[in-house]
């Protein structure tokens, strides 16, 4: 694993993760984890509920503060920040569970996110509605939901809600992009269509990509990269077809239902 | 030292009612969701009943029986306010109920003044338990030494009941995951029924057993108020033993209150809360609520948009037409308009907060009053000018929200209204105990406008001027992009954290600019009334403030000032007649019923029923 990690370090990774830890009173949610995520990088994290993935993620963007390690953007040091300043340094999230804002109609989620980047927050004269408009349409035609700009967003389907998320999390024009489960709840279609539209964006505009699934398919599809979490810990990091014939991953995945013996959700 | 332990007696028996009436109101709270403050109510009726029981039951045994008897009625009149009252309500969105309750809370009133009559009634001494003994030299009363031993059982038999009885293990499963208890079977509403029983039941026992010691009258319901909220939140919400310490505390510190510092004792019950709070957030034994994000109860408030153009042209028109009122010549009508006016402004501050931010305030009182105090102080103890002083006004107020909101800010949901209702009543017991500054119950008088607005109709252009133009200033920043992210805060407080958005700043600045704009209404009251006295920013006034919120509708944007206005006209009216209580709680209770999303918004849902035809989103 050493050898694979000194290799993608090399041409400059945008996170570098330094064994991360973490334990909820006695147990090891995570467990000296360290990876990087190179320029561009589409970055799978996959593993079996209950594996740290959400932690992880947590701990990246400081939702969750890690117990001992270290988090770098950039070569700039985050660990423990707050998530709306790891924000403002160029990183997106989106999350397994949607949260958007239900009151608003769905351009006016995305231009909260506008108003918020352009540090506008507190402004107390102009209309918020007009504000950004071009823009936020903009990215709603980039992930293909112009036609909805209107309609409350209390209303919309569960996989237009992880489209407008997207298109919320690309606001700041981020250099790297956490998701979360970005297609858990959608039909298969849909997923494979979202992940497509998600690659050829991070494509265009070389944002890396660290993102969690469940879903081989999706995976075996989009990512560059894919590592694996079991218990806590980190137990393979290769590329595509590594993971694919990596026994212990196999075991992991398909060995039955013995390695978890109570599977819990790992929110 | 015979003293000092004699002290502490009393105020381990001084806890026993506040124990009883508190665990009641906790047990209420924790299954139901309800804030109920018909709590105190319930209360001051075990007295009432209590009273007239031991009237006919002789001796010993009848007096005991009266006690549980009392608790029995009153936990039976709990049950028939559940059914009629809240059952209906249940689906109305959160916190709508208190609504409800408030309007109980006015026909027990009227009720008890029907039945029991103005005066104040000395409760009966305890058969067999008259006398007094002497511990170091002090006299103890036998019937406190009754009360101490009592409590501890009492305590015991609810937390068994609570933790190892199969009741206990709904009521516990029900406070943690309503919908789940409901999915395996168990019928929801007669458990909830079950538990305003058990809760009212608590209270009448409460009310009944403090007889020998305080005798009971129709101003127990609101006075006893304050002090459980601040039992529960110091204890811990949903926590017995936490509740029993915390009486224990706030009891025995009280007897030494009226001893050692008598000008203060209303004000060291909130020190201590303030005190503890800020060591222990949840209070002494109370966990942090793993709410979850389940989102709000009901529809989610639709999005807003500003005014078309036609709706100002209408707005203008009428604020004309309003401003033309003088000319009818009616004094008394230019008076009420001043007066609802003035309301409105305080009601559309409160809305600012509850509707868009989220943040049930249920203190809001503090800064109309706190606004009104601080302008007559202004001109009685420092002969400022008026217009000097009604600048101030809203900068004293704006100051106490800044502090007070940073205070409770630090909690959320329940934690957070209760944390705003004892500052509230702090600076309540501030004002009323400080009498040689604030002037105390006799309040403070003969502050009038500067010559140029003395004229009540000049008077009144000002208050149009000055209140409608600030809830017009509410309203657009609600349209704002700081209105904006106060809706995205409380709607998705991870989204927004995880976009840049401080909501805790967010929310404290507009916890303040609500203080402000109430202080500006209470600014505009002193002037208008020539007179300020505690009872502006007492309990009473702040519900007055949340009851026209919630009826208006809390998810309509002019929800406030219709609730307002449609309240202070109705109120005006009713008050002429002799038993108003009862008339304007039946009033409140009705149209809870008839109309759970509040006025306007029930008025929209009726109004779309007739206009729109049945379109299927694609």
């Amino acid at each position: 694993m050493s050898e694979q990690n000194a290799m993608q370090t090399g041409s400059g990774s945008v996170l570098q993760v330094q064994s991360l830890s973490k334990s909820f009173g006695g147990l090891q949610a995570v467990c000296d984890v360290s990876f990087d995520v190179g320029k561009g990088e589409l970055l799978a994290l996959i593993g079996p509920n209950g594996a740290g993935k959400t932690t992880c993620f947590n701990m990246l963007m400081g939702q969750l503060k890690p117990s001992s390690g270290d988090v770098f953007l950039n070569g700039e040091k985050i660990t423990g920040m707050l998530p709306r300043k790891v924000w403002r340094k160029g990183v997106g999230r989106t999350f397994q569970i949607t949260g958007t804002y239900a009151s608003m109609t769905v351009i006016e989620n995305i231009q909260m996110a506008l108003i918020s980047h352009h540090k506008r927050l507190y402004s107390l004269k102009p209309f918020a509605t007009r504000l950004y408009r071009d823009e936020a349409m903009a990215l709603l035609e980039l992930v293909g939901m112009p036609e909805q700009a209107e309609r409350a967003c209390a209303i919309l389907a569960y996989g237009d809600l992880k489209r407008l998320e997207l298109a919320i999390a690309l606001c700041h024009q981020p250099t790297l992009l956490l998701m979360d489960e970005p297609t858990a709840g959608m039909a298969p279609r849909e997923r494979i269509g979202l992940m497509q539209l998600t690659a050829d964006i991070v494509q265009q505009r070389s944002i890396s990509v660290l993102f969690t699934e469940h879903d081989m398919d999706v995976v075996f599809a989009h990512a560059h990269r894919i590592m694996v979490l079991n218990r806590g810990e980190l137990i393979a990091n290769g590329s595509v077809d590594d993971i694919r014939n990596n026994e212990m991953v196999q075991q992991v995945y398909l060995g039955g239902g013995s390695v978890f013996a109570s599977e819990s959700d790992d929110a | 030292m015979g003293l000092f332990i004699a002290q502490v007696l009393t105020g381990l028996a001084n806890a026993a009612t506040l124990f009883l009436v508190a665990s009641g109101l906790s047990l209420i709270f924790g299954v139901t969701r309800i804030v109920n403050f018909a709590h105190g109510s319930f209360y001051m009726l075990g007295a009432f009943v209590g009273y007239s029981l031991m009237q006919v039951l002789p001796g010993a045994i009848g007096f005991w029986s009266s006690v549980l008897l009392s608790g029995l009625i009153v936990g039976l009149i709990g049950v028939i306010v559940e059914v009629l009252v809240l059952r209906p309500v249940y689906k109305a969105p959160e916190l709508f109920q208190l609504v409800a309750t408030f309007g109980v809370i006015l026909v027990i009133q009227d009720l008890a003044l029907l039945v029991w009559g103005a005066e104040d009634v000395l409760g009966p001494r305890a058969p067999g338990l008259k006398g007094v003994v002497r511990i170091l030299g002090e006299p103890v009363p036998l019937y406190d030494l009754a009360l101490i031993a009592m409590t501890p059982f009492v305590l015991f038999a609810l937390w068994y009941l609570i933790t190892r009885t199969r009741i206990g293990v709904l009521v516990r499963a029900a406070t943690q995951d309503r919908e789940m208890v409901a999915a395996l079977g168990v019928n929801q509403s007669w458990l909830f029924t079950g538990v305003f029983f058990l809760g009212a039941a608590l209270a009448g026992l409460g009310g009944a057993i403090q007889l020998p010691k305080g005798g009971a009258d129709l101003l127990m319901d609101f006075n006893i108020l304050a002090a459980i909220f601040v039992v529960v939140v110091i204890g811990g919400m949903g926590s017995l033993p936490g509740a029993y310490i915390a009486a224990v505390l706030i009891s025995v510190l009280n007897v030494f209150g009226v001893s050692y510092i008598p000008q203060s004792t209303l004000v060291l019950m909130f020190v201590v809360m303030a005190v503890v709070l800020t060591i222990r957030p949840y209070g002494l034994l109370g966990r942090e609520e793993v709410a979850g994000e389940h989102g709000q109860v009901g529809e989610p408030e639709r999005p807003i948009k500003p005014a078309s153009v036609r709706t100002r042209w209408i707005v203008a028109a009428l604020l004309l037409l309003l401003l033309a009122l003088p000319l009818a010549g009616s004094h008394f009508l230019v008076i009420l308009a001043t007066d609802i006016i003035i309301f409105c402004l305080f009601a559309a501050s409160l809305h600012f907060l509850l509707g868009l931010g989220g943040l049930v305030s249920f203190g809001h009182a503090a800064y109309f009053g706190g606004g009104a105090y601080v302008a007559a102080l202004l001109v009685s103890q420092a002969n400022a000018p008026m217009e000097l002083a009604f600048l101030l006004a809203p900068v004293g107020a704006g100051m106490a929200a800044v502090i007070i909101g940073w205070l409770c800010l630090r909690l959320t949901g329940v934690y957070f209204a209760m944390l705003t209702l004892a500052l509230a009543q702090l600076l309540w017991s501030l004002v009323f105990q400080w009498d040689e500054f604030t002037g105390g119950d006799d309040g403070i008088v003969d502050i009038w406008p500067s010559a140029w607005l003395s004229d009540a109709n000049t008077y009144f252009v000002f208050t149009v001027i000055v209140g409608v133009g600030g809830i017009i200033l509410l309203r657009h920043i609600a349209h704002s992009p700081f209105g904006y992210a106060l809706r995205a805060s409380r709607d998705s407080q991870r989204q927004a954290e995880a976009t840049g958005i401080h909501t805790k700043r967010v929310q404290w600045m507009a916890f303040s600019l609500a203080g402000a704009l109430a202080g500006v209404a209470g600014a505009l009251f002193v002037f208008s009334k020539g007179s300020v006295f505690p009872n502006e920013l007492e309990i009473a006034k702040s519900f007055d403030g949340l009851i026209v919120v919630f009826l208006g509708g809390v998810k309509t944007l002019s929800g406030g000032v219709v609730g307002a206005a449609s309240f202070e006209l109705v109120k005006d009216y009713l008050t002429r007649f002799e038993y108003w209580r009862l008339a304007l709680g039946l009033l409140i209770i009705v149209v809870v019923i008839l109309a759970p999303y509040g006025i306007v918004g029930s008025l929209r849902r009726v109004y779309e029923r007739f206009t729109t035809k049945s379109v299927v989103p694609s």
